[in-house]
Formats: structure tokens, sequence, C-alpha cells
């Protein structure tokens, strides 16, 4: 029953192709931050949704990414194809070493701690100016793509960004599914009765945490090169309360919420904004409020509800790896 | 020496913010088990409110009293309609929600009074105070004086009165609360009241000092759990004990530590959030607890 997945899948994967085809190229360049969140969140939705782990602080990782990238490109001149993979490496080296200490920090105190990593990571860019730039960042060449494709760097970067997307996209489908993914579960619904059953607790939570460092580390390189500028300011803490709102509002039971929540945090602030430059976190904060009150699988979990509520005679199975989600069926 | 001195007064008086918000913290996590992220805000939200007041032409006393009544009862009002149906709900559910909250708050801030930085009027005499041969900020004095004085009420109200026993009755037993009558539940939410009450003085305290803006309280309120975090977050009084040595520690670091100056002081609380909860979880005056599996 996997093949629905794979047409949804599909389908996806073709709209997204062609769709710079048929709009301005700025809408290609918002669309290239969509795919750079999604990413982020991917990585949330390993962390918090399988694992259990609350993290509030990945927009250190993405600081990370974004400075890795830029660092690289200005002082060593390094292209940007082999500086966004190296800043996933380094964005998961650090990332292992947070997962260790995470270990020991349960619910509640792991929060903590990342929120007050989150909140000083201006504080540490500004002060080691020489390889920061300090308060006044980094500047970035432009992207150029290469003279025999014929579109624009706009376009060829959207193109990039979305195939590092799907690739990842669908490398953690795959090990979610398998055994990696069990382990990670059943440590979130049990962690002594997973570890009773041969898991080892501390080697899946520190790979869970190095995993989704890795790729907020891809997003934040991603991010940076399109805006061709890292500067302290940019990884706020709200940097890092953005993307965990775009993983609750999306949902972090399922893979479909990285997308769907990466869509919000884009696109809902570019239209708030135009009510008031506050209106967006308003709007935030009530939308998180009423989707943890009322919808706790997000935006992928209340359309995967509505979709069984239809077809209830559907296998459960064939909506994927969402069936964690409270379905409720007795009403009916 | 003299220098010295006013340096540790000038500390204590971060420090007795940093107290009060950890304060505020501890006696939501006591009760509950879990961390108000939005505390801060709130604070903010109220110091707004303040401010509100007094430019509508209220004196500065009578603005500062109405204030934390308004605190008190949004914060009871707050937890029935927004924290009571996730009570018993998982952490990360908790924790994402009071995250909302500080969304809110913040953005709400933003909304009503926008995001340009605004004096607060200092409700204590300018001159400099005498103690002891060295001149004191008289700014300093007074936001100790009153933050003690606030903490102090408050561990009078919880030695000394029923309501005070019933709180604590409620947070350490739930149920065998229950069974004899107290209404559990009401006392979460007048836990909330009297924390946002206590961060509401904190806020009006240091808005003089760091001027009214929608995030004047983020900073302080990571100072305000590495404190509560060294003091040991079960317990009030490790939670003031906590804010002030970060305070004066913090301000002497700052004075005579070029590495670290004013732009390391955030790194060095969240290295000592995590330092100590990795070496000691329980703080210097926590219980530690053994957990059965």
């Amino acid at each position: 029953m996997k093949t629905n997945r794979l047409v949804l899948f599909g389908v996806v994967a073709i709209v997204i192709a062609i769709f710079p085809a048929f709009v301005p190229s700025y809408v290609s360049f918002e669309f290239t931050y969509v795919a750079a969140y999604a990413i982020a969140i991917l990585g949330l939705i390993v962390l918090t949704g399988k694992n259990g782990q609350i993290s509030l602080g990945h927009g250190a990782f993405l600081a990370i990414g974004g400075y890795t990238v830029a660092i690289l490109a200005t002082k060593a001149g390094v292209p940007f194809w082999i500086g966004i993979p190296l800043a996933g490496i380094v964005s998961g080296i650090i990332g292992i070493g947070i997962g260790l200490v995470a270990l020991r920090l349960e619910g509640v105190y792991l929060a903590l701690a990342t929120f007050a990593m989150a909140v000083s990571v201006p504080s540490l860019l500004k002060r080691f100016t020489d390889l920061t730039g300090g308060s006044g960042g980094l500047v970035l060449d432009p992207v150029t793509p290469p003279s025999w494709l014929p579109i624009d760097s706009e376009r060829f970067f959207y193109y990039v960004a979305w195939a590092i997307a799907g690739v990842l996209i669908v490398f953690t489908a795959v090990l979610l599914e398998g055994r990696v993914g069990r382990a990670l579960r059943a440590i979130r619904d049990n962690e002594v009765a997973a570890s009773s059953f041969g898991v080892n607790p501390y080697f899946y939570k520190t790979l869970a945490f190095s995993w989704s460092a890795v790729y907020a580390g891809i997003a934040g390189a991603l991010a940076a090169i399109p805006t061709a500028f890292v500067s302290p300011d940019t990884y706020n803490f709200n940097l890092s309360v953005t993307v965990l709102i775009g993983a609750v509002l999306g949902g972090l039971e399922s893979l479909w919420g990285a997308l769907l929540g990466a869509l919000v945090i884009e696109f809902l602030p570019l239209w708030a904004q135009k009510i008031n430059a506050a209106a967006p976190s308003v709007v935030y904060g009530v939308a998180l409020i009423a989707v943890m009150l009322t919808m706790p699988g997000g935006i992928a979990g209340g359309l995967i509800r509505l979709f069984h509520r239809r077809e209830p005679k559907a296998d459960a199975r064939a909506v994927g790896p969402v069936v964690a989600v409270p379905v409720q069926h007795s009403s009916e | 020496m003299h220098e010295f001195a006013q340096q540790i007064v000038s500390g204590l008086a971060t420090g007795s913010i940093f107290a009060s918000v950890a304060l505020a913290l501890v006696l939501i996590y006591r009760s509950m088990g879990v961390i108000n992220f939005a505390q801060g805000e709130m604070a903010m939200f109220t110091t707004f409110i303040a401010w509100q007041l007094i430019q509508m032409g209220m004196p500065v006393w009578a603005a500062f009293a109405t204030t934390i009544v308004i605190a008190f009862l949004g914060a009871v009002a707050l937890e029935r309609t927004v924290i009571r149906p996730v009570e018993r709900a998982s952490q990360l559910t908790v924790v994402i929600v009071t995250l909302g909250l500080l969304i809110v708050f913040n953005g709400l801030a933003g909304l009503f009074w926008g995001y340009v930085i605004k004096s607060f009027p200092s409700p204590f005499p300018s001159a400099p105070i005498d103690i002891a041969g060295v001149s004191f900020n008289s700014q300093d004095i007074g936001i100790i004086v009153v933050s003690l004085a606030a903490l102090g009420l408050i561990s009078l109200f919880f030695a000394k009165t029923k309501v005070g026993l019933a709180m604590r009755a409620a947070a350490l037993y739930p149920d065998q609360s229950r069974v004899l009558g107290i209404r559990v539940s009401w006392m979460l939410a007048l836990g909330w009241g009297l924390a946002a009450a206590v961060g509401a003085i904190s806020g009006i305290m240091v808005a003089p000092v760091v001027f009214l803006d929608p995030n004047m309280m983020q900073g302080i309120v990571v100072y305000a759990f590495a404190g509560a975090v060294l003091g040991g977050i079960e317990s009030p009084l490790g939670a003031v004990i906590g804010g002030l040595v970060l305070g004066v520690a913090l301000n002497l670091l700052g004075a005579y530590v070029d590495f670290i100056g004013t732009d390391l002081r955030l790194p060095v609380a969240f290295l000592i959030i995590v330092v100590v909860l990795l070496v000691r979880p329980a703080g210097l005056l926590g219980r530690v607890h053994v957990k059965r599996v």
C-alpha cells in the first residue's frame, strides 16, 4: 500500500520541478527559502516528532551552517557545492557534542538549555569578529548558474535547493520506515522498555540530535547563499522559534509537515506584515496555541484525519508513518 | 575598593531582578513541573500596562499597584483558559503552549505600543545614597529593597497563610490534597497569578534601567533561568540566592574580565545552565530525586 505515497510524492515533485516555468523569478527565489525551511523542519520532525527531544535552539545550527558557507566562501573561495555539504558536516559534528549533553537533560530541562542557546547565538557571533565579521556580518558573492544552463540565477538555485530537499526527504522517509525509525519512536514512547529490548537509547538519541543538526546546517547554508549575506541578527531567538513553529503547525508526525510548515513560515509573515509589523507574531502565537489545543498533529495531521473521514474504509497504512496521530474513528 | 563595593551593589540590583523572575519560574515549576517560557514576556507586557497608566496621568506608585493587580488577575484568567486544557498533556505540549504565549505577548506589545524604545519613569530619587562613605546609585538600592520586600512577602504568604499552605500541599501531594478538599486546579491558577505579580514587579523595576521595549525581558529571562537552575529549580530560596549570585558574578565578570565584557554574558549564562544541569541537576539547594523506573 505504499504506492499511494509514492504517487503523491511523484506529483509533488513534478509540480515543484515545473513550477519555476510558470512564475516570475522572484517567486522562485521565495520558494528557495521554502526548501531550506523544509529541510530544517525535517530535522525537527526527526528529533522532536519521532524521538521526543525538545529543541528550542535549532537556529544555532542554522547559524553554524550559514556561517560555515560564508566563511569558507569569503576567506578561502570555496564554491557553494562544497560549502553546503561541509556546512552539514560541521553542524552535525557540533550537534553530536550538544546531543551528548542533551542525553543527560530530560524534557523541560532540554527545552530550557536550548532556549538559552538560541538567545545567546547572536552575542557569540558578534564577539568573534575576526572569523564572523562581527555585527556587520559577511557578504557572499551571488551564485551564477553554469554558462551551459539557459536559466537565471534565482531559478538555478531554486533547483539546487529543491534537489537537495528532495534527496533528504526520501532519505529520511526510508530511514524512518525501517529499523532506525522504529528505534527512535520506541525511545520516544518508553525509553526503559526500548532499552530492555536492546535499543541503545544513548546511541539513537545522540544520532537524532546530530542528524537534525546536519539538516539545520544544510538549511542554514541554503538560506544564506541566495540572501548573499549572513549577520548575527539573522540568527536571533526568533529564527529558532520560527523553525519550531513551522514544525508544530506543519505537523511533527508526518514528513509532509515539513513542506506544509515551510510554506507557512515563509508566506504567513509576508502576508501578515501587510497588516502590521507585529501581526505575524500574534498570528503565529495564536495559531501555535490553537493547534496544540485542538489539532496536535498540525496541518498534516489534520489533513490526514480529514482524508480518513472521507474514506473510512481506506487502509490506515496508505498514508504512511502518520498513523501515530490519534484518529478518532469511534464517533463514526 | 569603593568601585568594587559599587559593582557588588549594582550586581545585587540586577541580581534581585533575576531573582524575582527566577522565583516566578520556580513558583510555576514547583506546582506543575513545567517551565513557563512566557514568564518574561508577561512581565514585559504588564510593564507596558504600567507605562500606559502613567501616561494616562496616574501617579507612579498607584500605577504600579494597579498593574500588579492586573497581572495577578490576568494570569489567573490565562491559566484557566489556556493552560488548564493542557494541564495533563505531555511536556512538549505545555512547552509549546507557553512558547505560543511568549510569541503572542511579544506580538501584542508590538501591536499596541510599537517597537520604539521608551523611557520608563524611575520610582526612586535620582540623588545617590551615601552608605559608610561610599555613594551608591539610589536606583540600585531601591531595586534591591523593593525586590527583596516582595520576595519576603511571598515567603510569608506561603509560610503563614492557609491559602499558602494549601498551595504548597497541592503542589507536593495533588491527590491527597484533593481528598482533603483543596481545589488543586485553582491552586495552580493562583500560582500563575502570584508568579505574574512577582514578574510584573521585576519588569517595573528593570524598565527604567534597560528601557521599555517588547524584547526587553528576553535576555533577563535567560539569566533568570540560569539563576533558578543554579539555586535549584524546585527551591524558591535557591532561586533567589541563585539569581543574586548570578547578578553579582556577571557584573564582576563584565567589569573586570575583559574577555567576557558585556558580549559574552549571555553565553556565560547558557554555560552555567548546562554545567549545573550536568554536574548537579538539583542545583545548590534543591533535593536530589531518586527516580523509580
